[in-house]
């Protein structure tokens, strides 16, 4: 076959035939994607879309504008390179590729985002599950027009209060264990309008004038309420905050929408990387066993391949914690190599790995896992040997930190369990659930923080609660349970 | 088929009010970080944009995390020398956190460093001053002139074609046209359906001709006609303009030591920055003086060296001279003066009451900024003493003592500070 093209330079004819030949190598790998939707970006354009997380549309907030000036800040210094790429989790799946890319990069990022990950959103179960990738794009408009609605109608200061307070319990602003509907841009307005207009309907000026029951003598239900604890706090103060004003409630809602579509990104962050950077190697690989791309495309290719996957040891200067693209680009290549050339260690820890079709066990590794229990499942002790991983323990009632277990025979599932734990998104996120609204007394909020193994909370959590007083209107008190107990550290914000 | 979009031609910039809501949040932080930088920078460079600095901890967006203490274990990479059960002494300050609680944005600092533009700079550098008293009433030459909107006009251009008024216009066209042939078919109708039930042929024929021929026309209304065609119509309108002149009189008597000459300097220069910026139309005259005053050009008045004796009050002479020759009509004169006071004999008194009697009544705000020694601020000059009492006796005049160049821009913004209602 012909090679593609020679040097650096792109244009979008190359672009499109680069991306047919890509495409090809993916169907024949039976890679099942969104369609793609590939757009062209500058590096300005680039910062912009990073202040949002990525997404296209955001609503208007200061703490955008300040993740905003720090990735410029940084870019401008030369302390931080832009990332090659950006890729929505949206149907078409929508992938921003700057401008200053080189060919080979661009061929790289192609290959990334709109294969890789492109099918890894499709078909993880954890995107399936809590992500609608057909609806966001037109939920995300409707979050922006209705902000900035809010902003001119109570003003923008009123709107901030409410968001930043939101912002604050995003990470508890979050459904785990049930699906939420779709969301539509038409949906949400129809629904909003109907709700409008339903009070409007029911407007009577006279209700003002009816003088208000003295201490209405209302049977106290004995009964606690919430039943259960709520972990998902932003969803309760939506529903039963007594004090914010139903624009308020939507604002809140929308926040928790947002979070709720991150919420599997956090998730699987390894895995969805690990997918996107094994693949885009293979693809690029075969395409040169083709003879499409020239050793000059492959050098470049290989250089930021390199890059993205180096792992920099605990004590170097460049260590920021484990890379996720690394190991999970190493455990995708590890599982491929146990399937086809497994020696005996594998064949004891894997025997049903051991000599299947890689594509397949791949395949449904990719779909059926999230960090935690990809890594339970599948890291090997090889690969444990290969990073070095090390477990180190740090408990109150020892003075110094222990090594608690290494890459050895004794150490390998311990090391791999604590690994996995330790990318479970529960056990990041502190257990801070909603247990108690005093409905029939002083209408206050009681949250507990439930520690567990003596795990504080950090001290920004005085401010978290200040914040939730202003949603939630009232005195709102959060207390801290151990074991079933109360072990004291109650914070209480009054009325 | 991959679709392929190029996004480049939309524009950055989709950050920016976001950007600017950041700002504006920590007005106050930016506003000190301005202030320093003013007292600390070159007088060439104070156009510049520049850095500012705030402490982390104030833009946190706080969230539930662990802090530190209880007991937890974490997996890193690149074990060298360890074995199970080995010992490592707990580092200070967090810096080997291995999961989980990555607070911040993970690079240490304690500062939030970001940079502002020149715009910017100048904006917040300028932020709620005014010429006070300044009056819009001369009308002026008749060169300014200002486009308003002015009603819809028959004729004009596509460009300017309003739809909702054009559409209006054609709507009650139609209804109005149309009406009366609706009525009058109406009848039609009935008269039709009363000549049928009694059998005259000939007349339900010739009626049911005119319906048709009524109902040809209604179909035949034109939706849109010339007629109904309506532009946005602009005119232009004289507008009333301000225009000011400020008098700079500066000291450069051999008093005042390079220091103070800085700071006046420093003074002048806010002052010109900030005239020239806010006001298009704001002439401004440059006099030094020593023993004798002269007009000099903006560069000789920031920049040459000269030293001499003090007479005050050669420079409000000039001042006055120049004004009653230029801008004797039509102009709102005012008037800063820089001096560390240092005059002598009758020079003071005599300085105080030309400067009662003939400037100020003429002028709508003077400013004086005393620079005094910094050794001995207390000490009250001979020139002070004098112009307090003018201060007290009139309403247009305010003075100001400064002896360190940070004093400079709150000393600036105190005299031209907006009158707030």
């Amino acid at each position: 076959m012909k090679v593609l093209s020679h040097g650096a330079d792109w244009d979008f004819e190359l672009l499109e035939r680069y991306d047919a030949a890509i495409g090809e190598v993916a169907g024949e790998y039976g890679l099942d994607t969104y369609p793609n939707q590939i757009e062209i970006i500058t590096s300005e354009q680039m910062l912009d879309a990073y202040a949002t997380g990525g997404l296209p549309v955001g609503y208007p907030h200061w703490s955008y504008g300040k993740e905003f000036i720090r990735n410029e800040q940084a870019y401008r210094r030369g302390m931080q390179g832009l990332a090659y790429e950006i890729v929505i989790n949206s149907n078409p799946c929508i992938a921003y590729l700057m401008e200053e890319n080189t060919m080979a990069t661009q061929a790289l990022v192609i290959a990334h985002a709109c294969y890789g990950h492109n099918s890894f959103f499709k078909n993880n179960h954890v995107f399936q599950q809590w992500t609608a990738a057909d609806a966001i794009l037109d939920y995300l408009v409707f979050a922006r027009r209705y902000v900035m609605k809010c902003e001119e109608r109570h003003g923008p200061e009123a709107v901030e209060e409410v968001l930043d307070a939101a912002h604050a319990l995003m990470s508890h602003g979050v459904d785990r264990y049930r699906r939420p509907a779709p969301l539509t841009l038409k949906a949400e307005t129809a629904r909003l309008a109907e709700r409008e207009a339903h009070r409007e309907r029911h407007f009577n000026d006279l209700w003002r004038t009816v003088p208000e029951a003295a201490a209405e003598s209302a049977p106290a239900s004995q009964a606690r309420f919430p039943a259960d604890p709520q972990e998902n706090i932003l969803y309760f103060v939506e529903k039963f905050s007594p004090r914010l004003e139903p624009w308020q409630r939507e604002l809140v809602r929308i926040v928790r929408k947002l979070a709720q579509y991150f919420y599997p990104q956090a998730q699987t962050k390894v895995m969805n990387e690990g997918w996107a950077t094994f693949w885009h190697y293979t693809i690029l690989n075969r395409l040169h066993e083709k003879g499409l791309v020239d050793d000059g495309f492959m050098l470049e290719f290989l250089k930021s391949h390199t890059n993205v996957v180096c792992q920099p040891s605990f004590d170097s200067g460049a260590y920021g914690g484990l890379n996720p693209y690394a190991l999970g680009f190493a455990m995708f290549t590890d599982i491929r190599r146990i399937c086809e050339r497994p020696d005996a260690e594998d064949r004891e820890w894997f025997p049903e790995l051991a000599g299947s079709d890689w594509r397949r066990s791949l395949d449904f590794a990719m779909r059926n896992f999230k960090d935690e229990s990809f890594i339970a499942q599948y890291l090997s002790p090889r690969l444990i040997r290969e990073f070095r991983l090390f477990a180190v323990a740090d408990h109150r009632s020892e003075e110094t930190l222990r090594v608690d277990s290494i890459h050895d025979d004794h150490g390998y599932r311990r090391v791999r369990r604590l690994l996995a734990r330790q990318h479970a998104q529960e056990l990041r996120v502190p257990d801070v659930q909603i247990v108690h609204y005093d409905r029939d007394g002083d209408r206050s909020l009681t949250v507990r923080h439930v520690r567990r193994r003596g795990r504080p909370l950090s001290d920004a959590a005085t401010e978290v609660v200040a914040h939730l007083r202003r949603l939630w209107g009232l005195a709102v008190r959060l207390e801290t349970w151990e074991d079933d107990v109360p072990v004291g550290d109650d914070v209480v914000c009054p009325a | 088929m991959p679709h392929l979009i190029d996004r480049r031609p939309n524009g950055r910039g989709k950050s920016a009010v976001n950007r600017e809501r950041f700002l504006r949040r920590y007005k106050a932080q930016v506003q000190d970080a301005v202030k320093k930088m003013i007292g600390e920078r070159r007088i060439t460079d104070m156009e510049r944009g520049g850095e500012v600095r705030v402490p982390k901890k104030d833009i946190a967006e706080p969230s539930f995390g662990f802090g530190r203490g209880g007991d937890r274990e974490f997996v890193l990479p690149g074990n060298r020398e360890f074995v199970t059960g080995d010992r490592i002494p707990r580092p200070d300050g967090g810096s080997a956190r291995g999961n989980g609680n990555e607070g911040g944005n993970g690079d240490g600092e304690d500062e939030f460093v970001f940079s502002l533009s020149r715009e910017e700079f100048m904006e917040i550098f300028f932020d709620d001053l005014e010429l006070p008293n300044l009056l819009r009433t001369e009308f002026g030459r008749s060169e300014r002139k200002k486009s308003v909107r002015a009603g819809f006009t028959k004729t004009g251009t596509p460009a300017n074609l309003s739809v909702v008024r054009t559409l209006t216009q054609s709507l009650a066209r139609r209804i109005a046209l149309s009406a009366g042939l609706g009525r009058e078919g109406e009848a039609l109708e009935c008269e039709f359906a009363v000549a049928t039930a009694v059998g005259q042929a000939d007349r339900a024929a010739l009626l049911y001709a005119e319906i048709e021929r009524l109902e040809r026309r209604r179909r035949t209304l034109p939706y849109l006609e010339e007629v109904d065609l309506r532009y946005r119509n602009r005119a232009w309108r004289p507008e009333p303009i301000a225009r000011a002149a400020m008098f700079c009189l500066m000291d450069v008597s051999a008093s005042m030591d390079e220091d103070k000459k800085d700071l006046a300097k420093r003074f002048f220069t806010l002052l010109y920055l900030f005239l020239t910026r806010k006001y298009g139309e704001v002439d401004l005259i440059f006099i030094r003086h020593t023993d004798d005053a002269e007009e000099v050009d903006e560069d000789t008045f920031f920049h040459d060296t000269r030293t001499g004796g003090t007479v005050v009050l050669s420079a409000l002479e000039l001042a006055e001279t120049i004004r009653a020759e230029r801008y004797a009509r039509g102009w709102n004169v005012y008037a800063a003066q820089a001096s560390d006071g240092d005059a002598f004999g009758a020079d003071p008194a005599r300085s105080a009451r030309f400067l009662r009697e003939r400037l100020l009544p003429a002028a709508r705000y003077y400013t004086y900024l005393e620079l005094a020694d910094p050794q001995s601020p207390e000490h009250v000059s001979s020139l002070w003493a004098e112009y307090e009492r003018v201060a007290e006796a009139t309403g247009n005049f305010a003075m100001r003592r400064a002896t360190r160049r940070e004093q400079i821009y709150p000393v600036f913004r105190g005299l031209f500070r907006k009158e707030t209602q």
